[in-house]
């Protein structure tokens, strides 16, 4: 078994008297495929804002790629080559979508480096992102002229311009149609097999099942389920979460 | 255009502007045009990091205020300190605050921020009212020297310039502020088009992304706030000079603060000519409808002004050229 990218332990967020996330254990080996799941205020956004550095866990500790992340800022764990995309797509809309790439390649990418990409290499590296989605030829428009689906595409690509170890996709397919959808899951295959671990949190269970080599449940910030994804689905207590008594 | 060659574009106009005034030689032109130049910097400085970033800046005047007020307090101590001194060091005081105010405000956002600008600006008027040394609220005199001192370039430059480029301290005044008005936008314009431009525009669009894209969102705020601080403490630097009396009710006017937020939304915020077009269109609208109508007119026209253009053009005049003639929205 490769070694782990990411190790979560005892992770622990409460929002006052909310217990959001109560004592997570989880890791996720290097090249994986990690499907996670759960009912709505599970917790599962929590975790990856803690993960990413969004949000402050009050115990336990987070681990990537060797380090212990406690004290780092999200664009410091950005840089270490943790990248995420957002469940309703954030693109920075004054930008064209070629701008939209350049960022992450001229912050998080140069500052990883510790040198400047020239100006042609950053334009090769955008052309070849957007390629890999399918936006080459929307390159000079911006975000408001883009489908959905195109959207998320964008959210993918910027995720994968920061040259990550591990991309966490947070529900990546919310809305879209069933080829679209297959298109997304198609695409997070194609990225992992590139060499990036993906965390894929998904309520479209046809795409999770199809994408993920391992799969986690969270129900009321607690982890109740951990493995094989057609184990998992078979697991009573999962099916008590998801169907009721 | 690279940088440098705009820097020397925008000297050659400068300087073109500058020859066309001493052509005509009457001394309100040049105290027209060092107003209506005061504004470009403090709208060029504002626009850092209202236009740039997002973050609205209400306390513009206080910055300007502290420019000014560093001067005074040079002139008591040193009473022949030369005016690009008082430049640097009324810039690096307001970029000091600006730094500060940055950092006591990093975690506010949108109005909560305007509104910690305010209250910044409030707290040290209040200070500067009390402070007897720079006159407190009576004011103080700052006497102009009557000839431009030279004298370090040797007799012969400084004979040229007293006789033939600066005839008088208000033309030389006036040659400071277009200097000003130049590094202001060559330096406005190259952030845009540098990473740093880019880093600001995240932070205008969506923060928790450019988190996320590893853009370090705190140290580009406290950059735009020092850089934006400095830059309005620049503008003010010389203003005790040009006015020879000062009290914190003119130094932190109304009109410092209005202006300097009007003249980029009505420019246009998305680039560094918009404050330019915007600066030079209402500052010179001002000085026309105080020689013809009143001096209390100037902040009534901006105001109008800027209902309408928030109506009508919202990314102001350069959004709407490019909306209009190259089918761009802003």
């Amino acid at each position: 078994m490769s070694a782990p990218i990411l190790e979560v332990s005892g992770l622990g967020k409460r929002f006052g008297g909310f217990v959001a996330l109560d004592g997570i254990d989880l890791t996720v080996n290097t090249g994986e495929r990690l499907g996670l799941i759960g009912p709505n205020g599970s917790g599962k956004s929590t975790l990856v804002n803690c993960i990413c550095g969004t949000l402050t866990n009050e115990t336990g500790k987070v681990h990537f790629d060797g380090r212990n992340l406690k004290g780092l800022i999200t664009h410091e764990r950005t840089r270490l080559g943790m990248a995420r995309s957002f469940q309703l797509p954030r693109p920075f809309f004054s930008m064209t979508i070629a701008d939209n790439i350049r960022v992450p390649l001229m912050y998080a990418v140069n500052a990883r480096r510790g040198s400047k990409m020239s100006e042609a290499e950053i334009a090769d590296q955008c052309g070849e992102m957007l390629r890999l989605v399918g936006l080459a030829d929307r390159a000079r428009h911006f975000p408001r002229d883009l489908t959905q689906v195109d959207m998320r595409k964008l959210e993918l690509a910027r995720a994968m311009a920061v040259d990550p170890k591990l991309l966490i996709a947070d529900e990546a397919m919310a809305g879209l149609s069933g080829s679209e959808v297959k298109d997304i899951v198609q695409l997070l295959i194609t990225l992992n097999e590139r060499g990036i671990t993906v965390i894929l949190i998904e309520h479209i269970m046809s795409a999770v099942m199809q994408f993920s080599q391992r799969l986690a449940v969270l129900v009321s910030g607690k982890k109740i389920a951990d493995g094989k994804p057609a184990d998992v689905i078979r697991d009573p207590e999962v099916e008590r979460a998801y169907l009721g008594q | 255009m690279r940088s440098r060659i705009f820097f020397v574009v925008m000297i050659l106009i400068a300087a073109a502007i500058y020859a066309i005034a001493r052509t005509y030689n009457n001394e309100y032109y040049f105290f027209a045009i060092y107003t209506v130049l005061q504004y470009v910097v403090l709208a060029t400085a504002w626009n850092i990091l209202g236009g740039y970033t997002g973050y609205v800046n209400f306390g513009s005047a206080a910055f300007f205020a502290v420019g000014a007020y560093s001067s005074v307090v040079l002139h008591k101590l040193w009473p022949d300190v030369p005016v690009p001194l008082l430049i640097v060091v009324g810039g690096a005081v307001s970029g000091l605050i600006g730094f500060g105010m940055g950092y006591l405000t990093l975690r506010l956002r949108g109005a909560f921020f305007a509104i910690a600008t305010l209250a910044m600006a409030v707290v040290l008027q209040t200070l500067i009212t009390n402070w007897s040394f720079v006159g407190g609220s009576r004011g103080a005199y700052v006497i102009r020297p009557q000839k431009v001192d030279a004298s370090l370039f040797g007799d012969t430059i400084a004979n040229f310039i007293t006789t033939v480029i600066a005839t008088s301290y208000l033309q030389y005044l006036c040659l400071v502020m277009f200097v000003l008005a130049v590094a202001a936008l060559t330096t406005a314009r190259a952030i845009e088009r540098s990473a740093l431009g880019y880093g600001f525009a995240t932070i205008r669009d969506d923060e928790l992304a450019a988190e996320a894209s590893g853009v370090p969102t705190l140290k580009l705020k406290l950059i735009a706030t020092t850089l934006s601080g400095a830059f309005m403490g620049m503008a003010g630097a010389p203003f005790p000079y040009y006015i020879s009396f000062i009290q914190p009710s003119s130094a932190f006017g109304l009109e410092y603060a209005v202006n300097s937020i009007a003249m980029p939304m009505i420019g246009g915020t998305s680039s560094w000519i918009g404050p330019l077009v915007g600066a030079v269109l209402l500052g010179s609208l001002q000085q026309w409808a105080t020689v013809n109508i009143s001096s209390a007119v100037g902040v009534l026209l901006v105001g109008v002004l800027l209902v309408v253009f928030v109506v009508v053009a919202p990314n102001g005049l350069v959004g709407l050229f490019k909306q209009t003639f190259m089918g761009k929205k802003a």
